[in-house]
């Protein structure tokens, strides 16, 4: 399945957003994500399912004024 | 200072960009003492990839400073995109509290205040406990309190401009109109004597970034901050005089000796 994440294409073999993160690397990372401009909290993951050409922004932590 | 019920023991907020390395910012951030830094969100790489866990390194380096956080909705033009970043960040960094920012006009970072208020109500009625970044507009301000927010932070002058108080007559008004509202003068600090300025008049603490960050020694220009801060404090608490117009001399007439 293709899935935008972070404004680049991946193709991924999970099907919802918790597996994804897994499967890209991100557990046990401090991020929040927002699934086609929607905020996921971490503990809807599970149960937020991926299609084919959805968006996911994952977001972390930056200095800021 | 008080605000949302919390006790902060420094009245200088700190912003965390822009400084020429994460130990100059550390370094700076202990320096200027302050009680609060300002934190924001970007995309966060993959451990898989290039540049991975920035992010998560920077989120070390704060926490081990023991300062509490205040993310911004830096970037947000729309009152959606505010919201949706302010959820994001009570989640990466686990407060309620958010620097409420929508940016209506780019070559001066104004703010959106029509989008503000709504953004500030809807993030209350969430849970947040919003530090809107408004203008001076005494009627925005009254809005901003009926949507909720406990603080208000009028801007000195733009954002990173550096040009101090833009508007001091209405800086001024604010202060007189909000006697027990907590004021904190946010972003257009340049130099301490604009950080004491605002002190003053009786705002209650000066939120500033750049003017710190972008200095030839950013560690020097905290402490000089801290100082500033303190000194406007002080000064605000010890009453100043009022200016005159004629001379009044200070040294007694009676008693001088009379030379003819």
């Amino acid at each position: 399945m293709n899935i935008i994440v972070n404004g680049k294409p991946r193709t991924v073999a999970a099907t919802t957003l918790a597996e994804m993160l897994a499967e890209l690397g991100y557990a046990g990372l401090r991020v929040a994500t927002a699934h086609d401009s929607e905020f996921v909290p971490a503990v809807r993951r599970a149960e937020c399912r991926l299609r084919d050409g959805d968006k996911v922004e994952i977001l972390g932590p930056m200095q800021g004024g | 200072m008080r605000v949302y019920g919390v006790e902060l023991p420094s009245r200088l907020l700190l912003g965390t960009a822009l400084y020429p390395s994460p130990a100059i910012m550390a370094d700076a951030i202990r320096a200027s003492e302050a009680a609060v830094v300002t934190v924001s969100l970007r995309r966060e790489g993959a451990q898989a990839d290039d540049g991975a866990g920035a992010g998560q390194r920077f989120w070390g380096l704060v926490r081990d400073l023991g300062v509490r956080v205040l993310p911004n909705t830096a970037g947000c033009h729309s009152v959606k995109e505010a919201v949706l970043t302010a959820h994001m960040a009570r989640e990466v960094f686990g407060t309620p509290w958010i620097k409420l920012e929508v940016i209506g006009e780019d070559d001066t970072l104004q703010p959106d205040v029509f989008g503000l208020v709504e953004a500030a109500r809807i993030l209350t009625q969430d849970g947040f406990q919003v530090f809107p970044y408004t203008t001076e507009d005494l009627v925005v301000a009254g809005r901003l309190l009926d949507a909720g927010c406990e603080v208000l932070m009028p801007w000195g002058a733009p954002i990173g401009s550096g040009r101090g108080l833009n508007n001091p007559y209405a800086l001024r008004s604010m202060r007189a109109h909000f006697p027990d509202v907590p004021l904190i003068v946010d972003a257009g600090i340049g130099l301490p004597s604009h950080a004491a300025a605002a002190m003053e008049m009786g705002y209650d603490a000066v939120l500033l970034n750049t003017a710190v960050a972008r200095a030839g020694d950013p560690v020097a220009m905290a402490r000089a901050m801290a100082r500033a801060v303190e000194a406007g404090r002080l000064a605000y608490e010890a009453d100043p005089i009022e200016p005159r117009d004629m001379a009044a001399p200070s040294t007694p007439v009676i008693g001088a000796a009379v030379f003819t």
